[in-house]
């Protein structure tokens, strides 16, 4: 009996184990990546929103002045004497309080990026596990769940947002709190429609035949195929948050001074445009548009890459 | 008299890894009244040949050879043109009745509109026209049903109102691809009997396409095996039948249950299908083939004519198969 | 006669067709998929479920294995009653009865090599076995199914139909199971490579002395394989016989039925005469006829078959048919 599982032959391959040379396999993800690589708009967009990053990490090194230091010599008649020379020191010029705009573009766009970034992956790692566990264990949790997610939704969030910052004072962790509470609903949502959908497919069928924990199906087969559209969501959710923080920081409830940020920046420049300091607004925008439109061309080229239909 | 003649068709689709052959030099040519089943497994190009013909390729696809129904060569036509051979001459039906009816129409509005616009009916003749070729393929209660949608039908029913829609203008030339596949073995068997009675009743010609070799012994009178997208063997179904002459056919009649013999075991062809990305060199069924000899490899046999009528590509002489 | 594995006895299964209903005192919508099914299994043996789609034949296998709820009746798997067992017994019994699915490629997770995807049934059932064991057999058992063990990193997709289900049936094979569920496993794929398959079925199962319970619409497929066949209509079992017998000694009118229909691969076949060939279709599965659930497509149907609902009844050895008119 049970001849397939025989010893000797068992044996056999497991000390040929190491002489057989095994085919690697061509996984999903190298497929993705050719086409994103192929994906022209994609590409020029990562490297220049990694030269932003590399940018906003290292510059800083460049900076003749700091973000707070004033410079008295030119304060009073910022218009002629701030403008943006390499001479002064002052690349980007300087603000209406005589400080360096270079360093504080520098050290605005830390703040924007990391709120951008960190906020993102908080979301879309909680929207993520909430929305497959709903979804997969379904029936009352699943109507529990979702309730939860929807009575969140109905809260106006931005009306909360400013009653926690005036409540709390104005700090960078209130902001992260605020948004991030609200953020991670919308992909909750998308992953939870897609482990609906997914559930039924055969190889999570197989798995539970298998006798494979619901805990371990969602970690092991659920998650990993989600991954594709969560990449994609994720990647939309960085300008989100971005934008996010901008809308609150241009509303004055942003980061505390001398902290900045694109939206403050922005902001100011504003403020400030029709005295002819034009580079006070330009730069922060720059900086700004350049990073929101090398995210969507991300996200397009990511859902491209990582479309199902093109498997 | 010749309804349809195919010379040298080959259809090819530029894809990401360069070109690829789906159908490769096929010949045949069907009479009024006659039908011809293209049979083969799935990336046969059996499906493609049809489509080319029926001008319905992919847009990477393109069609090469002659095709000529009448007189006229519908290879390639511009759209228009083909547009009108295709609802008045030559009509198609499909594995997945959804895929060419409307759910958001009656049935009665989207068989009216094709005689309206086509034949310039009016509306309340086109109506009871539709009636008529619905009660013909035995739909009861055809009057009133006529004004249902299309998911209001079981999947035998709309496979019957897909093929009323393909009948509505009298095409001379029925193409069927794969039409009873997604229905059961009791529905498939009227579905089968259906349209062989139309096709004698209406004197058309009948292309059917399928991978089912006990669906094509019922009903048709030629047939043409494919694998690779090149023909292996062609000629009268009974013949190949009883006395298959190429490895392929052979292989194919054995691997299949019957139903009305006890077999031990079945003689399965070994291997896999063919990878259309990578093709053998020769003959494409050269890899799984219990004759293949070293020329097999490395050329590929031509069609020849035996002394019967039948085609049959390969190098093997056909005594010599046992 | 060797020794019985699995009992199944009146085994119903019903589904909430409008679950709980939009309004509070909408009554639930209710279908029987499988109406009051009882057989036994041997092991060793090869118990073949036909029937055309919707009959249910997939949700009776999944009943049986606990894939799906029941609602009536009971299962005893090697004299346990499997509906009572409680979950760590319930993982123990998934180790011996395995799956095979009709989809080959969709029922392998496409993110996962081929390698991780057999090697997940150990990987559940004996977490302790070391990973160069665990690798050896994986190989062992691709090996055995007719995969180059060397393929082990690749992906599904890389692989042809037939292949993956030659996959499917490692993954099923590597736990040692006594019983394989296998779901129309042979129906995605070409005639060529079906034949492939079946005949890998019928070696392991004499070689390792497995049973299988073989769900297909194709009658030649099931009776091939079968040791015994199990006709379903609507939920309902019409007819159960030896599969040497069916062909020549079905007694139901619906085997008939579905016998003469099936084509037959020769053209000078004579189809053996019947009365007359199915004419309509299923009848609404939500909504089933009264008493026999075959009478509205039954050349025979009498006004007893409306008002009562026929019985299975044992006609001679291994052969049992639930109809009022087997006589005539």
């Amino acid at each position: 009996m049970r001849t397939v599982f025989e010893k000797d032959k068992m044996n056999a391959l497991a000390d040929n184990l190491a002489a057989m040379d095994t085919v690697k396999g061509r996984s999903l993800w190298t497929d993705a990546r050719k086409r994103y690589a192929a994906n022209r708009a994609a590409m020029v967009s990562t490297y220049v929103l990694l030269a932003v990053v590399l940018f906003s990490i290292f510059g800083g090194y460049f900076a003749q002045f700091s973000n707070e230091e004033i410079d008295w010599a030119i304060l009073g008649s910022v218009p002629e004497k701030g403008q943006p020379s390499i001479a002064s020191g002052h690349y980007f010029g300087a603000d209406e309080l005589g400080r360096d705009l270079y360093a504080r573009v520098i050290q605005g766009s830390q703040v924007s990026l990391m709120v951008g970034f960190i906020g993102a992956f908080v979301a879309v790692s909680f929207g993520t596990i909430y929305g497959a566990v709903s979804g997969y264990i379904g029936g009352r949790v699943d109507s529990v769940m979702m309730r939860l997610v929807d009575i969140l939704n109905a809260i106006p969030f931005f009306f909360v947002l400013i009653l926690l910052l005036v409540v709390f004072g104005r700090n960078i962790l209130m902001i992260f709190i605020g948004v991030g509470l609200v953020s991670w609903l919308g992909i909750a949502r998308v992953v939870r429609g897609q482990t609906l959908s997914l559930k039924n497919k055969e190889f999570i069928e197989a798995a539970r035949a298998t006798g494979v924990p619901t805990f371990t199906i969602i970690w092991r087969h659920i998650i990993p195929n989600l991954m594709g559209v969560v990449i994609v969501y994720g990647s939309l959710l960085v300008p989100d948050m971005i934008l996010a923080e901008s809308v609150i920081s241009f509303l004055g409830l942003g980061v505390q001074e001398p902290q900045t940020s694109w939206g403050v920046l922005i902001s100011e420049g504003t403020g400030t445009m029709q005295y002819g300091t034009i580079w006070q607004i330009g730069f922060p925008l720059f900086f700004f548009t350049t990073v929101l439109f090398c995210f969507f061309y991300i996200g397009d080229g990511l859902r491209d890459a990582l479309d199902p239909k093109d498997r | 008299m010749t309804l349809l003649s195919v010379e040298n068709l080959s259809v090819e689709f530029a894809t990401n890894d360069g070109m690829v052959q789906a159908v490769d030099g096929i010949n045949f040519s069907l009479d009024k009244g006659q039908s011809l089943a293209i049979v083969g497994e799935s990336g046969s190009g059996k499906s493609q040949t049809v489509f080319s013909l029926m001008g319905l390729l992919a847009d990477n696809g393109r069609a090469s050879g002659r095709a000529v129904l009448d007189g006229q060569d519908i290879l390639n036509l511009p759209s228009a043109k083909l547009n009108k051979i295709r609802a008045e001459r030559m009509a198609m039906i499909f594995q997945d009745p959804m895929t060419s009816l409307n759910p958001y129409m009656r049935v009665s509005d989207q068989m009216a509109e094709v005689l309206v616009h086509h034949r310039g009916m009016s509306k309340r003749d086109a109506i009871a026209r539709s009636i008529a070729l619905l009660d013909a393929v035995r739909i009861p209660e055809a009057a009133k049903r006529v004004h249902m949608f299309p998911h209001e039908f079981s999947g035998g029913m709309r496979q019957r109102v897909m093929i009323a829609m393909a009948l509505l203008c009298e095409p001379d030339l029925l193409i069927a691809d794969e039409p009873t596949t997604a229905l059961d073995v009791t529905v498939q068997e009227q579905i089968m009997e259906l349209l062989a009675s139309l096709q004698k009743d209406m004197n058309m010609a009948m292309i059917l396409i399928t991978h089912d070799l006990g669906v094509v012994a019922g009903s048709c009178q030629d047939m043409l095996v494919l694998y690779g997208g090149q023909v292996m063997e062609q000629g009268p179904t009974t013949d190949l039948f009883a006395n298959p002459s190429h490895p392929y056919t052979r292989g194919l009649l054995q691997a299949i249950p019957r139903l009305d013999q006890d077999m031990d075991a079945l003689h399965a062809i070994p291997g896999s299908p063919p990878n259309m990305m990578n093709m053998p060199q020769g003959c494409p069924f050269s890899p799984r083939c219990n004759y293949v000899t070293d020329k097999c490899h490395t050329h590929r046999p031509k069609i020849d004519r035996d002394a019967s009528g039948r085609l049959r590509a390969c190098h093997v002489a056909q005594g010599d198969l046992t | 006669m060797s020794a019985t594995i699995l009992q199944v006895r009146d085994l119903s299964v019903t589904f909430d067709v409008s679950p709980r209903g939009a309004m509070p005192w909408t009554k639930p919508l209710k279908l029987k998929a499988v109406d009051k099914v009882s057989f036994n299994l041997n092991k060793g043996e090869t118990l073949g479920i036909v029937g055309e789609s919707g009959c249910g034949k997939s949700t009776l296998a999944r009943a049986v294995i606990r894939m799906l709820p029941a609602s009536g009746g009971s299962v005893t798997w090697m004299g346990q009653p499997i509906f009572d067992l409680s979950q760590r017994n319930m993982t123990a019994l998934r180790r011996d009865v395995q799956m095979i699915f009709q989809d080959p490629l969709a029922s392998l997770d496409p993110r996962m090599t081929i390698g991780q995807i057999v090697a997940e049934p150990l990987l559940t059932h004996m977490p302790k076995m070391s990973r160069s064991e665990r690798d050896a057999e994986v190989r062992a058992v691709l090996d055995r199914v007719g995969i180059l063990p060397s393929m082990i990193n690749r992906y599904p997709h890389e692989f042809s139909g037939g292949q993956c289900q030659r996959i499917g049936i490692a993954r099923a094979l590597i736990t040692k199971p006594d019983l394989i569920v296998c779901d129309e496993p042979v129906s995605a794929l070409d005639v060529s490579i079906q034949a492939q398959v079946i005949n890998l079925l019928m070696e392991l199962q004499s070689e390792i002395g497995l049973s299988l319970i073989f769900i297909a619409h194709d009658l030649s497929v099931v009776k091939h394989i079968s040791d015994r066949v199990m006709v379903l209509y609507l939920g309902n079992m019409v007819e159960l016989a030896e599969s040497k017998s069916l062909y020549s000694n079905a007694k139901h009118p619906y085997t008939k039925a579905l016998i003469a229909s099936v084509p037959v691969p020769d053209p000078t076949f004579a189809k053996p005469e019947i009365d007359a060939l199915l004419a309509g279709d299923l009848p609404s599965p939500i909504n089933p006829p009264s008493g026999c659930v075959f009478r509205t497509r039954c050349s025979k149907a009498t006004e007893l078959c409306a008002r009562e609902k026929p019985v299975a009844q044992s006609i001679g050895s291994d052969h049992s048919v639930a109809c009022h008119h087997i006589e005539d």
